[in-house]
Formats: structure tokens, C-alpha cells, sequence
């Protein structure tokens, strides 16, 4: 430690204006870096004059200001200072800021800064300079705030090596949408549309999330809200402690997608206190889970509180009976038809209609039988027919039991009431109405006065709202008849919801053989509802029509959505078989410019991405870090059976 | 611009990982295209090699595919591509590097093709001769005369700058600093040229940096006052440069703008890389590294340099140990790496840490021999992160009711949640830089763990 800038004091020979000096005192670096033994509390920041912003100290100077100098500098204090420093040091920090803010030409230097020897501004940043390094060197840390609860522990096993790299790719490559990216997607996979797979065959895995990618993951999910259940169960309990501190992430901590924080369904104790004193998305949540477990009990447990619940709050736990719904519920649910609230009413009214054997489902079949009946009397002429008579009005009754009198704009009241009751009656009430008719044979026969497709829409929401695979068949009719031509309806969102109601063997042959009968153009919707991944026929005929419609000359981008879709949904292990299509055959006569070409990358992504896929899913087989077993997750994941792959639209 | 660094050929078997090779990006787009190319998709003919080399063919949009092949033997990787793109690396050479650091099986271990070989081969004949040169200094040395004559000239045009920035203060203060915040950033830009004139770029940064504080919020008054209070102790010390003790002399002409070099004894050692970041600076973009000397104990920043678009030519692996030679600058602080003993080696522990009270310690104590540090190297030991209020954060001790606030510009930065999410409440150990503003995170460990988690990314 050298002390010869810190004793050296302001020279004799120093001139006014033009001073080339820095060997003032208690401006050259040494000096005022070892000067740090004054008493630090004349540095007081605040108590200042009126007039001037109050300066906002960090912590650390907070600190250093409480400080009675507890840190006591190995700087020897008998040598370091000097006369000037010492006077400098006894006037306060928020004076020197005044004059400086005002100016010297305004203010005067206070008591013991003034010299002779030094023009004023000098001076001033002499003593501010000997006080900022003195500050600095003296810090001491901030009083510590309220530790933060820890998260609680997550069990699961850490992903292997190679998963773990893989989803940080993919979530680096979230943002970069080819869409934003300009137009063409090239032959690269689109890693975007991989994450909601990689996060489902994570979470089948039972693995924990790496800490560090957390945030990534909480940013995916707050962008995509496709993404969140999955991605919110993969977050898992250290996640949700995270998404606690981070307003960005707050979607994390609404509704029961969590299911963290809730207590066992088994332990009634709690559930019963959280029940009653929980906030209402913890409320929901345990409702939800109780529910999937022990669906009397979640109605036992909503029973207790029911009558003075809000209504709104009455809505979404209605809501949430629509899962593991059963005759068991009718009763509660026909005393909620008499709900104050209409909302909560139409709710209880259409989770009844969904039930068959319900008192308001017969009391619907009795209406709807007087509004739709079997007409035989043109038997000779050109055979039976249907015919429909609407409601002409929309009585009390029936308004109790979910019935909307007012129909929406643009629609007649009466075709509105006759949907209504059509939609919410029993399907299994029509074949006896019909002379004994099969549902395929009811959905072929003619309908009098236009009243067809009014009377097959409700029908079709009929079958999707009780789940009836042999009307959903019916009413989707053969699929190589032409789509207009069918029975049923010609929407495809609805056709989806039909076939949705159907196995999934069968779903995916129906779609199968739409594709080979009419292409793709008209299959997004349809292929959306298949199980992935899609079996073997429907692949096969999905590849067979793209290579159809690459001969027919046209551009892939008209096919980019089932392209998509394929890329995300085909089974792995076609990748092989589809190597042969991403060569660019010679360019045809009548095909477009360039197309030739533009299929090959297209098909050349396809099989890129199939193998992506095929290495995600062997990486989250991998056995996991080899470096920590752990025979408690072990013992805990084995007896969890894999369950079937979800959908993925 | 840094020295290039020399490294053995011999690398075999250090793969790295996908975050190293995305590091490597010069902006942000690169890495997005990057990464959709690092999948086999559209690569044929792909291999490595034993000693570092790894190569293959992109199909892009046109007809014949673009040829990429990247040389990773050695601390700076090189890059060749036949693509147009004047990005560097450019896509397929990031894409590339992503399907070897995947261990992608279209990737295959192999010997060069020729059209790779050819490149290869020059430029490593170029490295080899490059490394005999710093073995034997440079003969041609100009004639030491003229070197001291502009020497001198160039301290003389200094001094002129600094007296007149030193009447500029002046003005300032006479004035008052609230008169001034008006003309605020567009005063302190033209005297910032000035010292560029003056061939005083430290000083000219100072100054620049003058011009953002009065936007800075409440309390500008104070933090201008301290800065202005600083440049004029700089320029006082830079007069008074023939007085002082040689190392704070040195420290003044780096503080200054002098450029340093490195010098001394070389220093082996197995070093950490502790943290690697950019920060763009002007039409520069600057990448900082920190390495932490396991036996030495000393910490050591690694500079280097790229113009925008083009990242920094080194790119040390992180979280990995070097087994190499450190020569100093006078500063102690920075270092140029020198000869590199064997390759790269994963950590065996974090580095060993300190409490907040000893940070705050290390921090006064460099001030001595800088005190216009804003900050120094600290490996924080236990240490819990928690938000203290609105919009601020504090690093915990574990085991005493002391904290430190984070820098509030890392606030705003995502290595924050990361920090969070490694810590969940729990004490980890946290690398970062310690100043008078706070501390910023840069590196965190979570307890008892090797895997090193940067801070800095994207």
C-alpha cells in the first residue's frame, strides 16, 4: 500500500484557470480510494433542499449509509488523509449535489470546499469525486429481504442428455414462425408445431423439466394456448412456484390445469376446508379433480355449498360436472332447472338433454314427436316422407327446460324452437317414430317442405351432445358420396364433430376412404380429429393423394395445411417409405413452373420432420442421466400404464 | 482486435453442445434459420473428423448444393461456406454445427472429402505459421524512435483533449447541471467526438455515456454529479500520470484509451469459462469472457472483438475448463490466451465463492488500483434470489440477513427467471459482476451441481 498520493496535499504552485493538475489532494485515485474511514453517516442523500429531485439510492448506499462504517478498511487511517479531504468529507453529500445542480456560478461552495488555490467547479468535483470512490469502496450490503418460500420438490426423473438439448431447440425455434419468416417454408422441419408432442410424450414419460428452461417453457405457453395444459403439467410444481413471481405468467395460476396445489381427493378434511375457503380457481380445480376420481363425491362436495354460491360461480361448476356425467346426476341437475339464473339454467338443461334416459330428455322426445312424424300417406305415390310441423310457440315449460325463445338474428322464431327440441330430444326415440327405421334408413328419407337440413343439423348436434356412434355414422353417410350429396350435414366442422364421436379405428378408415374418394382439399377439418399417430390406411391414402395431386401440376402451398398436418401426424415410421418423393422428378408439360421442385422440398420437410419426430421420441426413451438413479421414481412411475396418445388437432 | 488464439489440433471427442453452437450466431435471425437447418433434412454427404473438422452439403433453393465446412479444432472455430450469405457463420454453417453437436447420424465419421480437405489443410498450415510467429517476436519491429516520437504526440493531443473536456466540466458546473439537461445528449455527443479527435476513446466513451444519465430517472442529479466527478478525477489523474506508481499509472493510460497489451509471465492454469456475452458497442460488438484460474484462483476477462453482423471470432465453451496459458495486461485483469495444453475438460466443481459482505469487500478492494471500476468478477457462494419489492430483486446470503440488489438493468433481462428458476428458493452459487449499482447475474449453479447455467442468453 503506498500512501504517497494520499499524504500529498494541494500544491503551492497551482494556478487558477488552466490547471493541469490532478495531484490536487483528495483527487488523486489513490487518495480517495483509501479514504474510506469517515464516518459515512454525513452522507446523507436526503434532507435535501426544496427544488431538487429527491435522488433514489440503491440498496447498497441505503446500506452504506446505516453503516456506522462496519466495514473498517485495512486502508490504515492514520495515513491516508489529508487536510482538504477531511474538510471536503464534513459537508454533506446532498449540498455538493445542490451546487451542482444550480451551479457555482448560483451558489456558493459551502464552508471548507473554497480555496483560494482552485477555481469553484474544480473544487466541487474534487470533493464529489473523493466522495463517490469513498462511497463505493465502502459499501455494505442491504438488510435482507423476506427469503422466499422454496418450491416444493419435484419428483420426477431429470430428462435424459439428448431430450433435454432437443427442447431447448425446440423452444428456440418457437418464435421463428415460417410465416413471419417470409412466406416459403424451405426444406427445414417447423420446430413450433413439434412442441406440443415433445411436451405430451414428455409428460406420458413422467420427467421433470429442466429448471433452467422453465422460463422458455412458461413464455411458450403463455404465447400458445394449445400449449398450456401440457405444458403447464411438464412445468410441473417448480413452474407454478416460478409463474407466482412473474405477472407475465399468471395464466399458469388460473384454473385447475395445475393441479399442484390441491390436496389428495382421498383426504376429505381438505378438501372439504380448501372447498370452503379456497379461492375460486383453486375451487374449480379441486372440483375437477374430484370429479375424474369419485363423481358422486364432487357432487356431494358442490351440493354442500350450491345455494350460495354466485352465479357465475354456479355456471363454472356446472361446467364442470360435463366430465363423468351420469343419471346419477339428474336429480341435482333438475333442481338446478329451476336455477334464479338463466345461464346457470340452460347449462343444467343441456348436460340433461345429454343424459337419455333424463326426465327433461323424455319431456323434449314428447315435444319433439308432436313436431316431427312419419308421413305414410304418400306411400303409393313416391314413398314415406317426413314432415315437420315447428313449435308456433315457446311456452313456459319449455323455456324451463333450456328452451331459448329468442332466436338469433336472421333465423325464424320457429325453426329456432324446432332445433332446439330436435337437438335435446333422445335419438333413440326416432326409429320407433319412423315405422321401426335404422338411423341410416331415417336419414334417407325424404323430409317435406325444406325442412331437411334444419331437422338434420339438430339431429347431427344431437348425436354429438350424447355421443351416439350409430347416428354419427348415419348422419356422415358413406364417405365417397359426394359431400353436398350426404345426409346429415355438409359442414365439415360438424362432419368432425360426428366422426369425433366415433371409434377411432373407424374414424381414421372413414377418412381414409373420404381422402381416396374426393383428396385433400375439403380433409383438413376431418383429418384433424384423428388419432395420432394415424394409422397405417389413412397415411398411406394421405401420401397417395399428395403424390396425386403433385402429378396433376399443381403448387404444394394449396395443400400446406394437410402438409402440415402430416408432417406432425403421420406415423415415424413411413419416413422410409416416403424417401422416394423427395426427389425432383423432370418438370411435366402441364404443370405449373417450378412446382416440380417445390413438392420435393415440401416432401423433403415431411420426411425431415417424421425423423425429428422419430429421434424426439427415442431421446425420451433414453434411459434417464445415467449419473442418478433414483429408486423412488422408479418404483414410482412403473405402475402407470402409458396412456393412449391424445389427439392432436 | 484480440489475438488469435492457438490451439492443438487434437479435439477429439469434445462435442459441443447446442447452446455453444447457437452462441455463435451473429444476430438473432441466424439462429432461428440456423436452427431449422441443424436437422439431417436437408444435409447429404455430412461428416466429421477425428481432428476437428466437420463438413457436408446443404440443399438450398437452388440447384447445386452449397458446400459448408467448419473447423472446430481450436478456441476460434473457422467457417467456409459456397453459399452467397455475408453473415458469418452463416446458416448452413450454424445448421451444420447443430446436427454434429445433436450427434446426428447423417453425420458420419469419416476423412474430408477433397473440396473440404483443400481448405482445411491451408488454413491450418496458416494457424501453424501464425503460432511460430508468436513463438518469435515479430523481426520486423518499426524503428523504436518514430514508435516513441507518436507516442509522445499522441499523449500530447490527449493531454489538450482532456484540458479541454476539463473546461467543458467546468462550464457544467458553473452553469449547473439542471441548466444543462436540456441540451443534454447532443452537448455530451460533440464532446464526445472531440476526444475521439483527441485520440482519447476512454475518454470519449465517459463522456458519451454522460449523455444518458439525466433519462435515467429519479436521482440524476447525483449519478451525473458522481460521473462528472470521476471523468475530472481521470483527467487529473491522466496530468498527473508521471507521478503515480506504475500500476495506477498504467490503469489511467488504459482508462484513458492507450491500448494495452498484454505481457508477463504467462500464467497456466486449468481455467473456467465462466461466462461469455456480447454487448454491442458503437458499430462494434463486444464479447466479454470470464475464466477463473482453478489453482491460481485468479479471474481473468478475454476480449474480443466483431463488427456488427459478424460474431466475435472466439468462442471459449462454457462451463468447460481450458488447461491453458493466460498472458496478462498491465490492468491484471484482462488477458490474451496463449497455448492451450489439452483439450477442453468439464468442470469439477463451481467456483468457490463468497458471502455479500466479502463481494462488496472485493469490489472496494479493486477500487484502489481502479477507481473507476464499476464493477468486479464475483462468485457469490449460497445465495438465495428473491424479488424485494415492486420491480426489484436481491440475491439472499443463505446463512446471514444480508443481501444484494440486483443491477437494475438485469432486472429486465431473462437470465433473471432462469436464475430464479435454478434457485426455486433454494441457495445456489452465482457468478456474476459486483458494483456499486448492484450486482449482475451472469452464471448460476444450483447447490451441488456441476452443470453450469448461463445467465446471458437470449
Amino acid at each position: 500500500m503506498t500512501s504517497t498520493q494520499c499524504t500529498r496535499t494541494r500544491p503551492a504552485t497551482a494556478s487558477g484557470a488552466a490547471r493541469p493538475g490532478g495531484d490536487a489532494a483528495g483527487c488523486s485515485p489513490q487518495g480517495v480510494a483509501h479514504d474510506q474511514h469517515h464516518d459515512q453517516r454525513t452522507d446523507r442523500h436526503h434532507d435535501q433542499p426544496e427544488g431538487t429531485p429527491v435522488s433514489e439510492r440503491s440498496a447498497p448506499e441505503e446500506a452504506s449509509r446505516r453503516a456506522t462504517d462496519r466495514r473498517a478498511p485495512e486502508a490504515d487511517a492514520s495515513v491516508a488523509s489529508s487536510a482538504a479531504a477531511a474538510a471536503a468529507s464534513a459537508v454533506s453529500w446532498e449540498e455538493l449535489v445542490t451546487v451542482a445542480l444550480l451551479g457555482t456560478d448560483r451558489r456558493t461552495l459551502p464552508q471548507g470546499l473554497a480555496g483560494p488555490a482552485k477555481d469553484a467547479p474544480a473544487a466541487l468535483l474534487d470533493a464529489a469525486a473523493h466522495r463517490t470512490v469513498r462511497r463505493r469502496a465502502g459499501l455494505v450490503p442491504a438488510p435482507a429481504a423476506p427469503r422466499p418460500t422454496p418450491a416444493p420438490h419435484d419428483p420426477r426423473p431429470p430428462l435424459p442428455p439428448a431430450a433435454r438439448r432437443r427442447l431447448a431447440q425446440l423452444l428456440a425455434g418457437r418464435s421463428a414462425s415460417p410465416a413471419a419468416a417470409g412466406g416459403r417454408r424451405g426444406t427445414a422441419p417447423d420446430l413450433t408445431e413439434l412442441l406440443p408432442q415433445w411436451l405430451a410424450a414428455a409428460n406420458r414419460r413422467r420427467y421433470q423439466a429442466p429448471p433452467a428452461l422453465l422460463p422458455a417453457v412458461l413464455d411458450a405457453a403463455r404465447a400458445r394456448t394449445d400449449l398450456r395444459p401440457q405444458a403447464l403439467a411438464f412445468a410441473g410444481v417448480r413452474g407454478l412456484w416460478l409463474a407466482g413471481l412473474n405477472p407475465d405468467w399468471r395464466f399458469a395460476l388460473r384454473g385447475g390445469s395445475s393441479g399442484s396445489a390441491l390436496p389428495d381427493p382421498d383426504d376429505e378434511a381438505a378438501v372439504r376446508s380448501l372447498w370452503e375457503e379456497g379461492l375460486f380457481a383453486e375451487r374449480v380445480g379441486l372440483l375437477t379433480t374430484v370429479r375424474a376420481k369419485d363423481p358422486a363425491a364432487a357432487l356431494a362436495l358442490l351440493a354442500t355449498t350450491w345455494s350460495t354460491e354466485r352465479a357465475e360461480d354456479r355456471l363454472m361448476f356446472l361446467d364442470s360436472l360435463r366430465s363423468g356425467l351420469s343419471d346419477a346426476d339428474e336429480p341435482f341437475l333438475e333442481r338446478a332447472l329451476s336455477d334464479r339464473s338463466r345461464n346457470v339454467r340452460t347449462t343444467a338443461a343441456e348436460l340433461l338433454s345429454a343424459l337419455p334416459g333424463s326426465a327433461l330428455a323424455a319431456r323434449m322426445a314428447t315435444r319433439a314427436a308432436t313436431c316431427v312424424s312419419l308421413d305414410r300417406s304418400g306411400r303409393t305415390a313416391g314413398g314415406e316422407r317426413v314432415t315437420v310441423e315447428a313449435p308456433h310457440e315457446c311456452d313456459a315449460d319449455m323455456q324451463r327446460d333450456g328452451v331459448s325463445p329468442t332466436p338469433p338474428a336472421g333465423r325464424g322464431e320457429r325453426s329456432w324452437w324446432l332445433g332446439q327440441l330436435v337437438e335435446s330430444a333422445p335419438l333413440h326415440t326416432w326409429p320407433s317414430r319412423m315405422g321401426g327405421r335404422t338411423p341410416q334408413e331415417i336419414v334417407a328419407l325424404p323430409v317435406s317442405d325444406d325442412w331437411k337440413e334444419e331437422l338434420h343439423a339438430a339431429w347431427c348436434r344431437a348425436a354429438v351432445r350424447q355421443r351416439d356412434a350409430r347416428w354419427s355414422r348415419a348422419l356422415l353417410g358413406a364417405p365417397s358420396a359426394p359431400p353436398a350429396a350426404g345426409p346429415g350435414t355438409s359442414s365439415f366442422a360438424e362432419r368432425a364433430k360426428l366422426l369425433a364421436v366415433l371409434p377411432h379405428g373407424e374414424r381414421a378408415e372413414w377418412v381414409a376412404s373420404f381422402v381416396a374418394a374426393h383428396g385433400l382439399s375439403e380433409a383438413f377439418q376431418l383429418l384433424a380429429v384423428c388419432t395420432v399417430p394415424w394409422s397405417e390406411p389413412l397415411g398411406r391414402a394421405v401420401v397417395d393423394a399428395l403424390d396425386i395431386a403433385r402429378d396433376a401440376g399443381s403448387y404444394p402451398w394449396s395443400f400446406s395445411g394437410v402438409m402440415g398436418l402430416a408432417e406432425r401426424c403421420l406415423d415415424p415410421g413411413e419416413a422410409d417409405r416416403l424417401e422416394i418423393l423427395t426427389t425432383t422428378p423432370d418438370e411435366q408439360e402441364d404443370a405449373s413452373p417450378g412446382a416440380a421442385g417445390y413438392w420435393s422440398e415440401a416432401f423433403q420437410r415431411l420426411v425431415g420432420t417424421l425423423r425429428l419426430r422419430a429421434a424426439m421420441l427415442a431421446e425420451l426413451s433414453e434411459p434417464p442421466d445415467r449419473a442418478h438413479p433414483d429408486p423412488v421414481q422408479a418404483a414410482q412411475t412403473a405402475p402407470h400404464p402409458e396412456p393412449a396418445a391424445h389427439p392432436h388437432p | 482486435m484480440a489475438a488469435r488464439s492457438v490451439f492443438p489440433m487434437n479435439q477429439q471427442g469434445v462435442r459441443w453442445t447446442a447452446e455453444q453452437v447457437l452462441a455463435l450466431a451473429p444476430d438473432a435471425a441466424s439462429r432461428k434459420t440456423g436452427s431449422r437447418l441443424g436437422t439431417a433434412g436437408p444435409w447429404s454427404e455430412a461428416g466429421s473428423s477425428g481432428s476437428g473438422a466437420v463438413w457436408g452439403l446443404c440443399r438450398g433453393s437452388g440447384r447445386t448444393p452449397y458446400r459448408t465446412v467448419v473447423d472446430t479444432a481450436g478456441g476460434s472455430p473457422a467457417y467456409k461456406c459456397s453459399c452467397p450469405s455475408r453473415k458469418f457463420p452463416c446458416k448452413h454453417a450454424l445448421g451444420l454445427l447443430l446436427l454434429w453437436a445433436a450427434d446426428e447420424p447423417v453425420v458420419k465419421d469419416g476423412e474430408a472429402p477433397d473440396w473440404a480437405e483443400e481448405w482445411l489443410a491451408a488454413r491450418r498450415a496458416k494457424a501453424a505459421a501464425a503460432a511460430g510467429d508468436t513463438a518469435h517476436p515479430d523481426p520486423k519491429t518499426p524503428d523504436p524512435q518514430a514508435a516513441k516520437r507518436r507516442a509522445e504526440q499522441r499523449a500530447e493531443r490527449i493531454t489538450l483533449g482532456a484540458a479541454e473536456l476539463e473546461q467543458r466540466l467546468s462550464d457544467l458546473l458553473r452553469g449547473g447541471l439542471a441548466a444543462a439537461e436540456p441540451s443534454g445528449y447532443g452537448l455530451w455527443e460533440e464532446t464526445a467526438r472531440r476526444m475521439v479527435d483527441a485520440q482519447a476513446p476512454g475518454l470519449a466513451a465517459r463522456v458519451r455515456e454522460l449523455g444518458a444519465v439525466p433519462a435515467s430517472g429519479p436521482g440524476w442529479p447525483a449519478r451525473l454529479l458522481e460521473e462528472c466527478a470521476l471523468l475530472h478525477l481521470l483527467d487529473a489523474a491522466w496530468g498527473a500520470r508521471e507521478r503515480l506508481p506504475e500500476p495506477l499509472a498504467a490503469t489511467v493510460r488504459g482508462r484513458v484509451g492507450l491500448t494495452t497489451s498484454a505481457g508477463g509471465p504467462p500464467v497456466r492454469d486449468r481455467w473456467l469459462v465462466l461466462s461469455q456475452y456480447d454487448t454491442p458497442d458503437g458499430k462494434l460488438v463486444t464479447r466479454r469472457v470470464w475464466l477463473y484460474g482453478e489453482e491460481s484462483g485468479r479471474t481473468a476477462l478475454f476480449l474480443s472483438f466483431g463488427a456488427v453482423g459478424r460474431a466475435p471470432q472466439t468462442s471459449l465453451p462454457m462451463g468447460l475448463t481450458l488447461d491453458a496459458e493466460l498472458t496478462f495486461h498491465p490492468n491484471r485483469i484482462r488477458a490474451e490466451i496463449g497455448h492451450q495444453f489439452a483439450a477442453p475438460a468439464p468442470i469439477g466443481s463451481p467456483p468457490p465463492g463468497v458471502d455479500t459482505t466479502e463481494a462488496l469487500h472485493a469490489y472496494g478492494d479493486a477500487l484502489r488500483d481502479d477507481p473507476w471500476l464499476d464493477s468486479w468478477p464475483v462468485t457469490l457462494h449460497r445465495v438465495i434470489p428473491a424479488p424485494s419489492g415492486a420491480a426489484a430483486w436481491q440475491l439472499i446470503d443463505a446463512d446471514a440477513p444480508f443481501a444484494l440488489p440486483v443491477e437494475p438493468t438485469a432486472l429486465s433481462r431473462p437470465g433473471l427467471w432462469k436464475l430464479a428458476a435454478v434457485s426455486a428458493g433454494a441457495p445456489v452459487t452465482v457468478f456474476g459482476e459486483c458494483g456499486h449499482r448492484g450486482f449482475t447475474p451472469l452464471t448460476a449453479w444450483a447447490d451441488g451441481s456441476t452443470e453450469t447455467v448461463p445467465l446471458t442468453e437470449a
